[in-house]
Order: C-alpha cells, then sequence, then structure tokens
C-alpha cells in the first residue's frame, strides 16, 4: 500500500447549525491525483477546508502524512508539504506579482528548492510580463495562473486545485490544464475539483463524488465512466 | 510674522507632526491591518511617559531608560496581544471598543497606584541642552531637532518594513485574505503578535521621546488617542504613508493654527479633517 498523503477518516464538518459533511471518507497517496466532484453545494470546499485546518470538524480525523492533525494550524498542515489554489483564487490584490510569489517561496518538507521564481515564471510566462503589476491589474487566468505559481513555490507534495478553470476562457482553462498536468509528472499529487469531468477523469486515478455531504462514489476513472448513469444523476451530465 | 518665526514654527509642526506618526503609525497597522479599534493606543504613549519618568529617575539616564522601556513594553505587546487582542479578532467593533475602553481605566489606575497622579519633568539629557541660535533672540533646541532626526529614521525604517521584508509582505497579504496565507504555510498569528508589539513599542517610544519637553502628566494618552485617530481618518485607514502625510498635516495645522488664528486652535485640526473627508471619504490614501 502506498503512503497516503492526505486522509480524512469519518469527517463531520458543520457550519453553525447546518450539518455539511456526514461521515466522509476521503484520501489521497503520494505522486496520486484524485478528482473529486459534485454538485455545487455538495461540500466539496467544505471537505478540502476541513482537511486543511481552515474549519474544525466536529467529529472525525485528519491525518496528514500518516499523522493525526485532526484541528491542527493551517499554517501547520500547509507546512508538511500541501498547498491549495482555493476557489476564487485568492490572490493578494495588494501585492505585485512579483511579492506574491516571494512571499510564498519556501523548501519543500524534505528540504528541497525546484520551485523557484525562475521556474515558475518559465512556466506562466506570461507572469513574467507582469511581475511589476499589482494583483488587482490581473485578468481572471492570470490570477489563476498566480494563484497556482505561488502554490508551486511552496514545493509541495500535494497541490489542491478548487475549481482551477471556473469562469476562464476555454482557450486559458486548457493552458491551465496542461500546466496541471505538467505539475502531474513532477510527481506531485493533486486534488482537482473541476466541473469538466472529461479533463478531470481523464487524468486522475481515482474520482470521488460527493453528494450532500457523503461519498457517493469512490474509484478509478474507467469504472466511473463505465457508469454513465452515476454521472447523470450525480453530476448532471 | 518674520522668515525666523516662520521657521520655528515650521519646525515645530514638523517635529510634533513626526512624533504624531510614531503613535498614528501603530494604530493604523493594528486597526487596519488587524480589523481592532485600539482606544487603548494611547495608554501606551502615557505608560511610555512615565516609564521615561521612573527608569530615568531610577537610573539617572534617559537613553538607558528608553532601552530598557522599548524591551518593556515589547513584552507588554506581545503579552497583551496573547491573553486578550487575539481574542478580539472575530469579534464586533462594540466589543473591542469596551475591552479597550476598559484598558485605559486599568492603565490609569496602575499608573496612579504605582506613581501617583502627580505630574512630572523628565530633564534634556545633557548633551542636547542646547540650542541652535538663529538670531540674536531666537533659537531652536537641538533636542527637538534631535526627535524629529529619531522619528524620520523610524519612518523610513517602518516604510522598509512595510514595502520590502517578506515579513512587510506578509503584514499586507495578511489584511487582504488572512486565511490564505495560513495556507501558503506562515505564521500570521505569530506575525500579527509582533505587529501588536511593534505598535505598542512605537507608541511607548514617542512618549520616552516626547517626556522632556511635554512633561508626564495623567492623562496624557487620551490627547494623543484622539488626534491620531483623526491621522488614521484623514491618511486612510491601514496606510503607513498616509499615516505620515497626514501626521504632518496636522502637526503643521496645529502649530500654524495657534500662532495665526488662535481664537479658533482648538478646531483647526478638526476642520480640516472635515474638509478632507469632504473631499476624500476613504482618507488621503487607499490601504497600504
Amino acid at each position: 500500500m502506498s503512503e497516503s498523503m492526505l486522509e480524512a477518516r469519518e469527517l463531520h464538518t458543520y457550519y453553525g447549525a447546518s450539518h455539511v459533511l456526514h461521515g466522509v471518507n476521503f484520501r489521497i497517496d503520494r505522486g496520486q491525483t484524485v478528482g473529486l466532484m459534485g454538485r455545487n453545494g455538495m461540500g466539496k470546499s467544505t471537505l478540502i477546508r476541513s482537511m486543511l485546518g481552515l474549519v474544525k470538524p466536529r467529529h472525525g480525523e485528519v491525518r496528514v502524512c500518516g499523522t493525526d492533525m485532526t484541528g491542527a494550524e493551517p499554517y501547520l498542515i500547509a507546512r508538511q508539504g500541501i498547498a491549495y489554489v482555493p476557489e476564487g483564487r485568492g490572490i493578494f490584490p495588494n501585492l505585485t506579482v512579483h511579492e506574491n510569489l516571494v512571499m510564498a517561496a519556501r523548501a519543500g518538507p524534505d528540504g528541497r528548492r525546484e520551485w523557484t521564481q525562475e521556474r515558475v515564471l518559465a512556466t506562466f510566462p506570461r507572469l513574467a510580463e507582469r511581475l511589476g503589476n499589482g494583483g488587482w491589474q490581473l485578468s481572471g487566468g492570470e490570477q489563476q495562473m498566480l494563484t497556482i505559481g505561488r502554490a508551486l513555490m511552496t514545493n509541495p507534495d500535494l497541490l489542491i486545485l478548487d475549481e482551477a478553470t471556473e469562469g476562464l476562457a476555454p482557450q486559458i482553462a486548457k493552458e491551465i490544464w496542461r500546466i496541471v498536468g505538467e505539475i502531474r509528472a513532477h510527481g506531485i499529487a493533486t486534488v482537482i475539483v473541476d466541473k469538466n469531468y472529461a479533463a478531470v477523469t481523464a487524468i486522475a486515478n481515482r474520482n470521488v463524488i460527493l453528494v450532500k455531504g457523503r461519498v457517493v462514489f469512490d474509484g478509478d476513472s474507467a469504472s466511473l465512466l463505465a457508469q454513465p448513469e452515476l454521472l447523470h444523476r450525480h453530476l448532471g451530465v | 510674522m518674520d522668515v525666523y518665526s516662520f521657521f520655528i514654527q515650521l519646525l515645530n509642526g514638523l517635529q510634533y507632526g513626526l512624533l504624531l506618526f510614531l503613535v498614528a503609525s501603530g494604530l493604523t497597522l493594528i486597526f487596519g491591518i488587524m480589523g481592532i479599534i485600539n482606544l487603548a493606543h494611547g495608554s501606551f504613549y502615557m505608560i511610555g511617559a512615565y516609564m521615561a519618568f521612573s527608569l530615568s529617575t531610577l537610573t539617572g539616564s534617559l537613553f538607558v531608560a528608553i532601552i530598557v522601556g522599548i524591551v518593556l513594553s515589547v513584552v507588554l505587546g506581545v503579552a497583551l496581544e496573547w491573553a486578550l487582542f487575539s481574542h478580539l479578532y472575530k469579534r464586533d467593533h462594540l466589543e473591542q471598543v469596551l475591552l479597550t475602553y476598559g484598558l485605559i481605566l486599568v492603565f490609569e489606575e496602575l499608573r496612579s497606584l504605582i506613581v501617583g497622579n502627580d505630574v512630572h519633568g523628565v530633564a534634556v539629557p545633557a548633551i542636547f541642552n542646547w540650542s541652535v541660535p538663529l538670531t540674536e533672540t531666537l533659537s531652536y533646541p537641538v533636542y527637538r531637532l534631535f526627535m524629529s532626526a529619531v522619528c524620520v529614521v523610524l519612518a523610513v525604517l517602518l516604510y522598509l518594513l512595510m514595502a520590502k521584508t517578506r515579513i512587510g509582505m506578509m503584514i499586507r497579504a495578511g489584511s487582504s485574505n488572512r486565511e490564505m496565507v495560513q495556507s501558503l504555510g506562515l505564521n500570521i498569528n505569530l506575525v500579527y503578535r509582533l505587529v501588536f508589539a511593534l505598535g505598542v513599542a512605537l507608541a511607548a517610544f514617542a512618549g520616552m521621546l516626547a517626556a522632556p519637553v511635554s512633561s508626564v502628566y495623567p492623562g496624557m494618552g487620551t490627547g494623543v488617542l484622539i488626534i491620531c485617530f483623526v491621522v488614521v481618518v484623514i491618511g486612510g485607514i491601514g496606510s503607513i504613508w498616509g499615516a505620515l502625510v497626514a501626521s504632518l498635516l496636522i502637526g503643521l495645522a496645529d502649530t500654524f493654527g495657534k500662532v495665526l488664528i488662535p481664537q479658533a486652535a482648538g478646531v483647526t485640526v478638526y476642520v480640516l479633517m472635515a474638509a478632507i473627508l469632504l473631499w476624500r471619504p476613504e482618507g488621503l490614501f487607499r490601504r497600504i
């Protein structure tokens, strides 16, 4: 059995009185790509935020690299080599592109510094032209590239992409998918939340579907694609 | 007003403005970045002045007093943030005002218990206890020039800290998205604790620096607090650069107001504030 990178066991998370996650189990191993799917409001972002320590689950356990880190500070979880590209991107608009990148720079958990600013700029040439611009001056696609580039500056072992292509022009979305493939090829594990199930299943080892805070499917892409009624019922495609 | 008197008033105005900046910069950081209305910020100025008095009486040197005082105020800042202010970030302004107003009363009471309610003077250190002669009758005290120089150096250092260092980037990033900073593996809580301690130390330092020229008296923090809120509002909440410009404007307006229109001296800065806010409701500078 390969090494677990991030794991949720029987997670129950609430927002105030509303019970969002109902005993969710989720796991991603080192180097894997896992697609996390489901309609809006089914708990995908809440699951991610619970695992990252940004929301405290009421019951259940979060394990990072095999260690129990339930309720740990988000920065401690991130330092285990987990980088997060949140829905809505989360760049710092009041910092320049250059500052967004260098403030995040950090060696990976094993001390490796493969991703430097030069390498990020080589991956995203668009950002190189925008280094001195304020974050608020970027287009949506550029903001997304900056968020991914910034996440890579932390030299992560796992990259979590929450709706990375949402609201982007098809050409830009395609570019993002190409980069995600490249990141994956470097051995960085990825959790991908995206509406484009075809693109997700094409690169994911496993896919998890959430419906109303419960896992209704967990399996490889071939078995998911072999059940079109599942896709239709849970994803509306 | 002849040219020399004008020059002297100009220096006075700038010196007052720069001193205000030391207090207001901490206030604007704590308000604009950490989101806390800290009414007790003026108390740190008062505490600084009293530390200058007590410690310089004890040690015989204002410089030693200032160094010890800075260390003590950093410790005070870290302790206060840890014990009280860190619980305020997610609370609304009313609760912040209640706690920090309560702190003013606590600090004043403690001051009364420890050093009493007397007004004290602090001697100007001997090496600065002379004046630069301007004309046969007019001269300018060197200590005031020294104060201004120290304030300018601190303003430059503060600017460099905020604009050029990674800590500065984290502080600014935290003001726009605290959660995201944490998700990058950075301990924003620790950074904020240090920012708070820095604000406390700057205000206390201003009080220590001003002690020889302003004397040391009960309630001296209140006046400074109000004027510093004026500075923060004029400059734009959270903007260090704005705080500097606004401090200098207020310093000059107050000083020249007292000289040129003494009948209205009490209201000049507030008229200035009203005028600026009519023109730019968000203050002169937007957030950093």
